[in-house]
């Protein structure tokens, strides 16, 4: 299971780093959605894997998974929701001002370049 | 338990969804309601200060859960002074958005603003690791918000990247948190004092790596070199009351380093030693190198302006490199100087880009604008505050840091790097009132044109408020700089308090750190 772990967060961060290097809005909020569910399931590792154990105190279970990184999770999944969905908004904003979602900023006197750049 | 220590959050957090909710359709009422409630903030810092000015360490425990298993608020000198700082900070912001209608000009800047505040003041107070984060998406949720205030299709644009880059930013930090908790088992600030301390040196390979992620994170939020790209777009694109405002944000990152690596990772720690100092060094010293050439090399005021606030930024990473108590005391002192010279900076500004009309904020000759007089003056004043020119108080802090860089082993390098680049600053300076101020009357008087021209652009209205924020704001810096001297003995009092956390431990664990190590 360590593996199967270790293997999803590598894989989910490396895949959201390449694509919040990417020039348009839309691969960039799919990578920061990438890499929060990456964030996610390493939070929850450092508390060790423990499955089929409680988190809070009952009479007899000697076994137990830690709860604190399971609220941290839980805190940060919806505050990376709300991010989310923010930066969506913003980026249709700005998509729809522009009428094109690149994400760079290119100065005006270089905007005759901008047709090359895409 | 002193229960006024929560007021700066709980303040802002009830009055801020009041605004939203009930005011949205009024803004005088919004505007009444926005002024007290940042004056009460003001009055509750102040108190603040004045009970952290005894030395003790005092703690808020939320629900009045203890030590390291509840959240506990920290009140010391350090946090008392930033709470100060900030409020005094939005109060000026307040009363410039109010007085110059940009509150007008988009909906819900003062509950936004009030949601900053929050989010400000909680970061500065906390003293648990992942509430620091909780406190911080607040105060950049808010920000995003007050960064396309107003619309516009260059700010959308420029507000994504800095939501893009403040994202990556909090996944970082979640890394980093993961990491410490991993290792520690806590992330109360004081606790993880505590074992950062105890920690055999074999096993610290994964504790300097969160430090270092940590250390990254707060980059990013103070703007250091190599994390510096977002600052002169967001800032210059950003509504002028909201760059000034964002003055303080660049500091909490300067704050979170200072708290970090002086009570959990500081110099006396064998684990991480002097890797904090080793890095933050250089990257300061560039950032300040980028500053100065970027307020040479900008063709916009605005843009100008934002170079600027990263070259205050490099002074200040230095002076907080050298991690010692006098060189903090020195930082402590340049950060409240450099907050309101930015601030006043981007007010005035403002000021100037909208007399200018079409032309804007480009570095170049335009008809003269009226009140030029003054603004030339307010303009004067706020440029010599902010490159380091005597009298004002960036002369004084920058005096503090070299003198406390005197026996670092870079010293040349220090004095060198804040020598020349507050040369630079003073030429870009004068380029940017020559042409805004100087070239123009020129033009006048060589066309033979009596000073009141029709062609001039009119102006938009007297905005009294509006200056008697940027007043107000070049006041605090000349009280600044005329009680440098108590100013000073009590950020030496705070410092001392900052590089001595067995005073933080014990009042957050209720033992201190020889208890612990047994």
């Amino acid at each position: 299971m360590e593996v199967l772990v270790a293997s999803a967060i590598a894989v989910l961060t490396a895949a959201g780093t390449y694509l919040i290097l990417r020039l348009r809005a839309f691969p960039v909020i799919l990578g920061m959605t990438m890499l929060t569910y990456g964030v996610n399931l390493f939070l929850f590792a450092t508390g060790r894997l423990t499955v089929h154990a409680p988190p809070i105190l009952i009479k007899g279970v000697e076994v137990y998974t830690d709860p604190l990184p399971q609220a941290l999770v839980l805190t940060a999944i919806v505050i990376s929701f709300g991010m989310t969905a923010v930066v969506v908004m913003i980026a249709l904003g700005a998509f729809i001002e522009h009428g094109d979602d690149r994400i760079d900023i290119v100065d005006a006197a270089d905007d005759t370049n901008t047709e090359i750049n895409r | 338990m002193n229960h006024w220590i929560i007021a700066p959050v709980i303040l802002p957090a009830l009055l801020a969804p009041i605004l939203a909710f009930v005011m949205r359709h009024d803004i005088v009422l919004a505007r009444a309601f926005s002024a007290v409630g940042t004056v009460a903030m003001a009055c509750i810092a102040l108190g603040l200060a004045l009970l952290a000015a005894d030395g003790q360490t005092h703690v808020y425990q939320l629900g009045n859960w203890p030590g390291p298993f509840g959240i506990v608020l920290v009140l010391d000198r350090l946090s008392a002074l930033m709470l100060l700082l900030t409020s005094v900070l939005a109060l000026v912001v307040l009363i410039y958005a109010i007085g110059s209608g940009w509150d007008r000009r988009g909906r819900h800047f003062h509950a936004l603003f009030h949601f900053q505040l929050m989010g400000v003041c909680g970061a500065f107070l906390t003293g648990d690791a992942f509430n620091l984060f909780v406190f911080f998406e607040v105060l950049l949720i808010a920000s995003y918000g007050l960064m396309i205030h107003g619309g516009g299709a260059m700010r959308l644009r420029a507000g994504l990247q800095y939501v893009v880059m403040n994202l990556a930013g909090s996944a970082l930090f979640l890394f980093a948190l993961g990491t410490i908790y991993a290792v520690t088992g806590t992330l109360n600030i004081a606790d993880l004092a505590r074992i950062a301390r105890e920690m055999p040196l074999e096993d610290a390979a994964l504790l300097r790596v969160a430090a270092m992620l940590l250390m990254i994170v707060f980059a990013i939020k103070a703007a250091l070199f190599p994390m510096q790209f977002w600052l002169p777009g967001a800032y210059s694109e950003a509504p002028a009351p909201v760059a000034a405002l964002f003055a303080i944000m660049t500091k909490v990152g300067a704050y979170a380093i200072l708290r970090f690596f002086t009570i959990i990772f500081g110099p006396d720690v064998a684990s991480t030693g002097s890797m904090a100092a080793d890095w933050l060094m250089p990257g300061a010293l560039i950032t300040l190198a980028i500053g100065a050439v970027g307020v040479l090399g900008a063709r916009g005021l605005s843009r100008m302006l934002a170079f600027s606030v990263l070259a205050s930024m490099g002074t200040l990473m230095i002076a907080i490199a050298l991690f010692t108590p006098q060189a903090a005391a020195a930082a402590m002192y340049y950060m409240i100087h450099s907050t309101f010279a930015a601030a006043v900076l981007f007010l005035i500004g403002d000021q100037i880009t909208r007399r200018r009309g079409q032309v804007g904020d480009a570095l170049r000759v335009a008809p003269d604008i009226s009140q030029s007089g003054l603004l030339a003056c307010l303009f004067f004043a706020a440029a010599i505050a902010m490159a380091g020119m005597p009298p004002l108080s960036g002369f004084l802090g920058k005096l503090l840091v070299l003198d406390a860089a005197r026996d670092a082993p870079d010293m040349v390098l220090i004095w060198a790097a804040i020598l020349i680049s507050s040369l630079v600053l003073v030429v870009g300076f004068a380029r940017a009132g020559s042409v805004l101020f100087w070239k123009p009357a020129g033009l006048a008087a060589l066309q033979g044109r009596p000073d009141r021209t029709p062609d001039r652009v009119p102006d938009p209205d007297p905005a009294r408020w509006a200056f008697a924020a940027i007043f107000g704001a070049l006041f605090v810096l000349a009280m600044l700089t005329v009680f440098a001297g108590p100013a000073m003995t009590y950020l030496d009092a705070t410092a001392a308090q900052l590089f001595d956390p067995s005073g933080y431990v014990s009042a957050v664990l209720g033992r201190g750190l020889e208890g612990a190590t047994q």
